[in-house]
């Protein structure tokens, strides 16, 4: 009999953390505690999506939320969501669909254990704020039928035409009013207070102002913060279960003071290996990362010099760096516009002129696209948004692939390459212009 | 009637509908609007857009359903990644060779995220021309949806009588209205014709037929269809010992015409299917009395095709629409023909497969693209499904 050998692994190096990505940290583990503590607690449940979340009507009910991308973004940097997708594909889902659809699809067949090893819920609603993606009215759909729960819809008109008009905001108010309230009235037992609301909404307003602040820090040289994958865990708790909460102004507040002596001491960047080196190359990022090689795709960054000072990704749940605030005194109808205004709400036109100006903002060297294999509402339309935004602002563009948390569709080598010759393409654009 | 008339009748109005089908030029189009000064021609992609209301502004509308595999896509696959379907890729092709050169509107309407961008696309390409995302409510009450449709609907007919110079007056549009309600009941008589004697009016005769509907003036079209019914009913043709099949999921990009005839080859009888959902997307007659707008909004909420770009309120509704669309067919299976990275289409199949298996009819899956030129896997594999249909289904 043939002997196996195993040779132990070598310990994975710590990954270094500040202490505000410490503390988000820990009020997610706070949420996914209370979350699949709900049958103790008698809780009650509602699955909602990021862009056009709700959570300061949410927790009007005293419903707890659960985000099933974040489930998928949890498994993809866990590394168990390519398990999951092949599940949800060994059951009848296509390969060439959204794969956080088949990574909660695929989770919720394999027992539906969250990041802290419980159960999640089941949950006793799903608010289908649909903004921004076609695929999160078929996801609900599907999780409807796995629930067999009520399934409230919130559908939100696409800005085709740029712009918010009174028809748009009086259908959602009236969604709202006629069918979001009394819905969660009846699945809660809690009676609809728009006082409550409207100091939820209040909180929110704190945080956001200092989010904004946190994000606009990267105009500096060197940049404090990475806008797109330190962005990522900055935008947590706003975009996610938290936004109206006291905890939000808390860890705003905190983060705001941490990167407010970042500057002061000159600083860039935290990355998981500690402080970023000189910053040589500022860029502006347009898609989702990949979340299933997360920190080899930052290292790819960091190792370069390249730190990014402004992205779109950081503005799916709400964009609040154009100007939004929610607005406790019009409380339905501010909902309504945040739900339309957030990114993949917002038309082509729209986005494009938003990534030029951040390129002449946040003075960058240019704008790399990450394009997602599944991602439709991200994708489709970035080829030409590239070649715009390099005709606006002069400043080169680049393009690299990947996938969202299906790691059959990262290669590591190819987007090495990519990005490296790209800041090559940007070096010859500096020499260029140095030469003129 | 003498058959060899009747014969080269059907004939004669299939080779007129295959020349529409094949001219990527659209030269209908172009001729009818140099028939007469000031006329325009507004398209509009696949599913539904309220055709209603272009023809009133005195328009004519022009259903783009991508370039088919007759067109070499040189430059759209500059515009999109490869995983992107492949409809939008020819229609910017379309766009840019110039073979829209005379569209003076464009109507995206709501199917999904990637014609949804395609919109926004236009609009940077084309600036000169008139395009509008056209919207469509996911909430279907009257005092919710329907008046924030009539709202839409109120938009696009300004939009369209400043592009015309005049308004749209309220008559024109219930004339409209009455024009496109006789269509839709020659469409629907057709399909009810073909579910009964599917040998008499191919699937591809039948596609050709209502594909002219989207090229031609909507009275010439009625014509037309009259005309083939009338052609068709007398025709004696053979019966061949095919299954019945339900063809879903074709609702957006087209699959090519030889994926239709191959299915018939392969001894399926297409009874049903969701293609060109645009010519018979309400169910009903439109009122003709009354607010025009209104009417239209009424019926798109509650007389209207199921679809997977469309929300289902009610689990229980979930993917009854096929069940009853194969009872009422007749049909002895469904065939799930998707086009490749269609969000829609795929995400919704799952679940209407598990309607299907709850209610014992038999499937089979498969995805083209509009250019899929290798039909051999496709006919053996709905081959196979019609034989086991056939063997199996007393059983």
């Amino acid at each position: 009999m043939s002997r196996v050998i195993v040779t132990p692994k070598a310990a994975a190096k710590e990954v270094l953390k500040d202490a505000s990505m410490q503390k988000q940290k820990d009020m997610m583990a706070g949420h996914y505690d209370r979350l699949t503590s709900a049958p103790e607690t008698g809780a009650k449940v509602a699955s909602t999506f990021v862009p056009g979340n709700l959570n300061e009507l949410i927790m009007c009910f005293d419903l707890v939320n659960n985000l099933p991308e974040v489930n998928a973004i949890q498994s993809g940097l866990r590394r168990q969501s390519g398990g999951y997708v092949l599940e949800a594909e060994k059951i009848g889902h296509s390969e060439d669909v959204c794969t956080y659809v088949k990574s909660d699809v695929g989770m919720m067949a394999k027992g539906n254990i969250a990041p802290n090893g419980k159960k999640f819920p089941n949950p006793d609603v799903l608010l289908l704020s649909y903004t921004g993606c076609f695929t999160f009215m078929k996801w609900f759909e599907l999780l409807r039928e796995q629930y067999k729960c009520e399934t409230i819809m919130l559908h939100t008109p696409y800005m085709g035409d740029g712009k918010i008009t009174p028809n748009m905001v009086e259908y959602m108010v009236k969604q709202l009013k006629e069918e979001v309230i009394p819905k969660l009235e009846q699945v809660s037992g809690v009676k609809f207070d728009i006082d409550r609301l409207r100091e939820n909404l209040k909180k929110s307003v704190t945080a956001e102002e200092d989010l904004v602040w946190v994000l606009q820090s990267a105009k500096n040289k060197p940049s404090p913060i990475d806008a797109y994958f330190g962005g990522i865990y900055y935008i947590g708790p706003i975009f996610g279960a938290f936004r109206g909460t006291d905890d939000a102004i808390e860890y705003y507040k905190f983060l705001r003071e941490e990167v407010a002596e970042r500057i002061a001491e000159g600083k860039g960047p935290v990355t998981p290996d500690g402080d970023m080196g000189k910053e040589k190359y500022r860029l502006v990022v347009e898609g989702p990362p990949n979340y299933t090689n997360f920190r080899q795709f930052w290292k790819m960054f960091y190792d370069e010099g390249a730190v990014v000072v402004a992205s779109s990704y950081t503005k799916v749940g709400g964009v609040y760096d154009l100007g939004f605030r929610h607005n406790p005194d019009k409380p339905l109808e501010t909902l309504a516009e945040y739900c339309l205004g957030v990114y993949t709400n917002r038309s082509l036109p729209m986005r494009i002129d938003m990534l030029s100006n951040y390129i002449n903002e946040y003075e960058a060297d240019g704008l790399l696209i990450n394009s997602i294999k599944s991602c439709n509402s991200f994708s489709a339309g970035q080829l030409l948004m590239m070649r715009e935004v390099e005709k606006r602002t002069g400043k080169p563009a680049a393009f690299v692939e990947s996938d969202l948390v299906d790691p059959r569709y990262f290669s590591a080598a190819n987007i090495k390459n990519r990005l490296e010759s790209y800041l090559q393409m940007i070096e010859q654009k500096r020499a260029g212009s140095k030469a003129a | 009637m003498d058959a060899s008339l009747t014969r080269s009748a059907t004939a004669g109005i299939v080779a007129r509908a295959q020349d529409l089908f094949e001219d990527l030029s659209f030269n209908a189009a172009r001729e009818w609007k140099a028939a007469k000064p000031g006329r325009k021609v507004v398209g509009y992609m696949p599913i539904y857009v309220p055709r209603e209301i272009i023809h009133a502004a005195d328009m004519l509308p022009l259903g783009v359903v991508g370039g088919g595999d007759q067109l070499e896509v040189i430059h759209g696959d500059a515009y999109y990644q490869s995983y992107i379907c492949r409809i939008p890729r020819s229609t910017i092709e379309l766009g840019v060779s110039g073979r829209l050169d005379f569209v003076d509107g464009m109507l995206f309407p709501s199917i999904c995220d990637v014609i949804r961008n395609l919109s926004g696309m236009w609009k940077m390409m084309f600036p000169d021309v008139y395009s509008r995302y056209f919207d469509v409510p996911q909430n279907y009450r009257d005092e919710i949806g329907g008046n924030y449709y009539v709202n839409e609907l109120a938009e696009l007919r300004h939009d369209l009588g400043e592009l015309r110079g005049k308004p749209i007056t309220d008559d024109e549009l219930r004339h409209s209205i009455a024009v496109y309600n006789e269509n839709r009941k020659l469409v629907r008589e057709l399909y009810a014709f073909r579910a009964e004697r599917p040998w008499q009016a191919p699937a591809p005769e039948v596609y050709l037929v209502l594909r002219a509907g989207l090229v031609l003036p909507v009275e010439e079209h009625s014509a037309m269809l009259r005309d083939y019914l009338a052609a068709a009913r007398a025709e004696e043709r053979p019966m061949r010992d095919n299954c019945r099949i339900v063809l879903t999921g074709a609702f957006c990009e087209q699959p090519p015409l030889n994926l239709i005839k191959s299915l018939e080859l392969a001894g399926c009888y297409v009874v049903d299917d969701d293609l060109l959902l645009v010519t018979r997307w309400l169910t009903a007659d439109v009122p003709t009395d009354g607010d025009p707008l209104r009417n239209l909004a009424t019926s798109f909420l509650h007389q209207s095709e199921s679809t997977a770009a469309k929300y289902e309120p009610d689990q229980k509704e979930k993917g009854q629409h096929l069940v009853r669309a194969v009872k009422k067919s007749g049909a002895e299976g469904v065939i799930f023909a998707a086009p490749s990275f269609c969000d829609p289409a795929l995400l919704d199949r799952p679940m209407l497969q598990h309607v299907l298996k709850d209610a014992g009819i038999p499937f089979i899956a498969f995805k083209y693209a509009e250019n899929s030129g290798q039909m051999q896997p496709i006919r053996e594999q709905a081959g196979t499904f019609a034989d086991s249909i056939k063997l199996w289904s007393g059983a």
